[in-house]
């Protein structure tokens, strides 16, 4: 297969193929993700082509689904199973924190779990209440697990295949807004590891940290403020939350001394919080300014008409790098 | 044993035997629940249509001897809880049978899910009993593989394994494989939405899984009726698959239900429910008082209901043990009691950097972190010492 230019979604579906024809212990399983394919298409084609026992439309509990992924686990297989939108996921949040990230350690190592769990996750799509959620630190604060999120189709492909490869449970968020955004895919291509983050523009004035739907997001204000102001802004995508790559970030930090990081979750308790704790430690006498948070309120998410409020659009975020040049 | 079966066993009510605390509930008129048993509490042999059981003198005494082991076993553990030695025990004590006739029915070939009360089980597996101990003192949180005995690791959330087995048998029926998985639970686990949706994922995938539901009338103080207005094995009727209540004191008959059920997950028949009828004598755990809420009177219908004493009478009135027998076995019992005594007295602490591994498989670079800083601060301290 040549390099392709691709959506992020079918990038996913084309690394799901590749996954069920190189290991035949791999499943995909969920609700409507056989003959559907999925309620975003993530799965299409894949049952006609691999069967209804290796493509597994499932009854519709969640904790049923984890639950029996981590059976299917201990039998010997690889389940790639698909939560329909991040706010389903809380009916197996038990499995997933009291049992799926604790087996490994409880059994003394002699257990493994390579259960990946796709969730499209975050906002912007208009959608009703629960499909428009960013849940990702909830699972960051349970050891055991492993959070990685792309933001580009070669991301896509290659992260679902490590994560697939990986014998710990990952959890796979799919920033759902990004599905139909387009990229380069080579599937002949070398991988770089599965949690780095990566330096998606540089920069020398401050660092943008994002990731999954919030990196376009951060590009797009690096544009602007090198336009507006000939402000020159480094751009990290973080695509991993569980490990974070503080590494690449304390070398752009000591580069830049200044630091924002944006992502859709409540910024209270959220990702940025543990960056900007870490960041402070690593790089205090480098910073010239608070290492600044720009994102989801400590509200419910609101109706579809007011998620552009609630959602670190571009606006805001300059705003936030403003405030941090400011100091 | 048909689906049809399970409908017309009784109308729905309520299990004998039971009351809440402070408030007598009546027993309802009408038939009891159909419930399979081979062996009075008297000890006379009954035969039941549907579960025929040949046993020899010999296989008598072997399940006497795996009950009188098991329940020496567990009353040595709840006595060194008392010393101190461990933190907590769940004793099994009244449950011999039940765990011993089910364990006793599987093949090597077949796997375990237990709750956190399976010693009798473990037993069968061929677990070392020392090994039960270690969480239990709080060095670590199981210490055994499972893939040596096909026996999971304890499970303390109340129903999550249910899942766990169904998962497992719809690998074994993906494999083509000829064997049954089964999913130990409790009579308050039947409340948890994990049980149900494991009945519901068992029986639209046909997995091979034998529900098997200890009954022991009581979720720490809350009686059978705060979970069920149903006897329980009658909810496996609601899912498609078979159900079906066996005395759970009485070993043989849950040997040959247990077998049954074994063989019909294994011939491809798919899911089946067990409930064993049983009672915990002792107390939740040893932090529970079950004086609190349950009364003597009740214990001593159950103590008449025993299930060694009436295996015992079962041996003696058709002499499959001598004399010897029963006084090689109380040397025995005494032997693992020392054992299991010196185990537990002489089991190490865990290292105090063990908490870092394990936690991933592949690792994680902030356990990393975290191992390097805990270990440069203990390492401070015997450098100080080395100082002075």
């Amino acid at each position: 297969m040549a390099a392709e230019k691709m959506a992020l979604a079918k990038a996913l579906n084309s690394s799901l193929r590749k996954a069920l024809e190189t290991d035949p212990k791999v499943l995909v399983m969920g609700e409507d993700v056989g003959r559907l394919g999925g309620v975003f298409r993530i799965t299409d084609g894949l049952q006609k082509d691999f069967g209804e026992d290796r493509v597994i439309d499932t009854p519709l509990a969640e904790s049923g689904i984890i639950g029996t992924a981590i059976g299917l686990a201990l039998r010997g297989y690889r389940p790639v199973t698909e939560i329909q939108f991040d706010g389903f996921v809380f009916p197996a949040y038990d499995q997933i924190v009291t049992q799926l990230a604790k087996m490994h350690a409880r059994s003394l190592g002699t257990v493994k779990l390579p259960v990946v769990i796709r969730i499209p996750y975050g906002g912007g799509i208009g959608a009703v209440e629960h499909h428009s959620e960013s849940p990702e630190a909830l699972f960051a604060h349970v050891a055991g697990l492993k959070i990685v999120t792309p933001a580009d189709p070669a991301d896509a492909y290659w992260m679902l295949q490590q994560a697939i490869q990986c014998d710990d449970p990952v959890i796979f968020f799919e920033p759902k807004a990004r599905y139909w955004d387009k990229g380069e895919v080579d599937p002949a291509g070398i991988p770089g590891p599965l949690h780095a983050a990566k330096v998606v523009r540089a920069g020398g004035d401050l660092t943008l940290a994002a990731y999954g739907p919030t990196v376009k997001t951060a590009l797009a204000a690096a544009a602007a403020a090198a336009e507006e102001d000939g402000t020159s802004i480094e751009v990290i995508d973080l695509r991993s939350v569980s490990p974070i790559d503080f590494d690449t970030l304390q070398r752009s930090v000591e580069k830049t001394g200044r630091l924002v990081v944006a992502h859709e979750a409540p910024v209270f308790f959220g990702s940025g919080a543990e960056v900007a704790a870490r960041i402070t430690e690593r790089c205090f006498y480098h910073l010239q300014a608070p290492v600044l948070r720009v994102g989801g309120f400590h509200a419910p998410y609101p109706p579809a008409r007011l998620e552009e409020e609630y959602l670190p659009g571009l606006d805001r975020v300059l705003d936030c790098v403003d405030r941090a040049l400011a100091y | 044993m048909t689906v049809e079966s399970t409908a017309a066993r009784g109308k729905p009510r309520r299990p004998a035997a039971k009351r809440t605390a402070g408030k007598r509930q009546q027993p309802e008129p009408g038939p009891k629940p159909e419930m399979v048993q081979l062996l009075t509490p008297e000890g006379e042999r009954v035969e039941h249509p549907d579960y025929a059981l040949e046993t020899t003198p010999e296989q008598l005494r072997e399940l006497y001897r795996d009950m009188v082991l098991t329940r020496r076993f567990d009353a040595e553990a709840t006595a060194l809880q008392r010393q101190g030695e461990l933190g907590l025990w769940p004793s099994l004590l009244g449950q011999e049978a039940a765990q011993i006739g089910s364990g006793r029915a599987l093949r090597e070939t077949d796997y375990v899910f237990p709750t956190y009360r399976e010693h009798g089980v473990a037993w069968c597996r061929g677990v070392d009993p020392t090994k039960l101990l270690g969480m239990f003192r709080g060095v670590n949180h199981g210490g055994w593989d499972p893939a040596s005995n096909n026996f999971h690791l304890y499970t303390i959330v109340i129903g999550s394994q249910a899942l766990h087995a169904t998962g497992y048998a719809m690998g074994v029926v993906k494999d083509g494989a000829d064997v049954a998985v089964v999913a130990y639970f409790g009579d308050g686990a039947s409340s948890q939405g994990d049980v149900a949706e494991a009945f519901t994922f068992a029986a639209v995938y046909n997995a091979p899984v034998v529900f098997f539901c200890q009954n022991n009338q009581w979720a720490i103080s809350e009686p059978t009726e705060r979970q069920t207005r149903v006897p329980l094995y009658q909810r496996a009727q609601g899912y498609g698959f078979p159900g079906v209540r066996v005395d759970g004191n009485d070993v043989l008959a849950v040997l040959a239900v247990t077998r049954a059920a074994a063989e019909h997950a294994r011939t491809g028949q798919g899911p089946m429910l067990v409930e064993a009828f049983t009672y915990r004598m002792g107390a939740h755990t040893t932090s529970d008082d079950p004086t609190r809420y349950r009364r003597k009177e009740e214990l001593e219908v159950w103590e008449a209901k025993d299930p060694l004493l009436r295996l015992r009478r079962l041996m003696e009135r058709e002499n499959a043990a001598d004399d010897a027998f029963f006084t090689d076995l109380d040397a025995e019992s005494d032997a693992l009691a020392r054992r299991v005594r010196e185990a537990i007295r002489t089991m190490p602490d865990p290292d105090g950097m063990a908490m870092f591994e394990h936690t991933y498989a592949d690792g994680h670079t902030l356990v990393d972190e975290e191992r390097a800083q805990y270990g440069a601060y203990v390492a401070s301290f015997a450098d100080h010492h080395e100082g002075d």
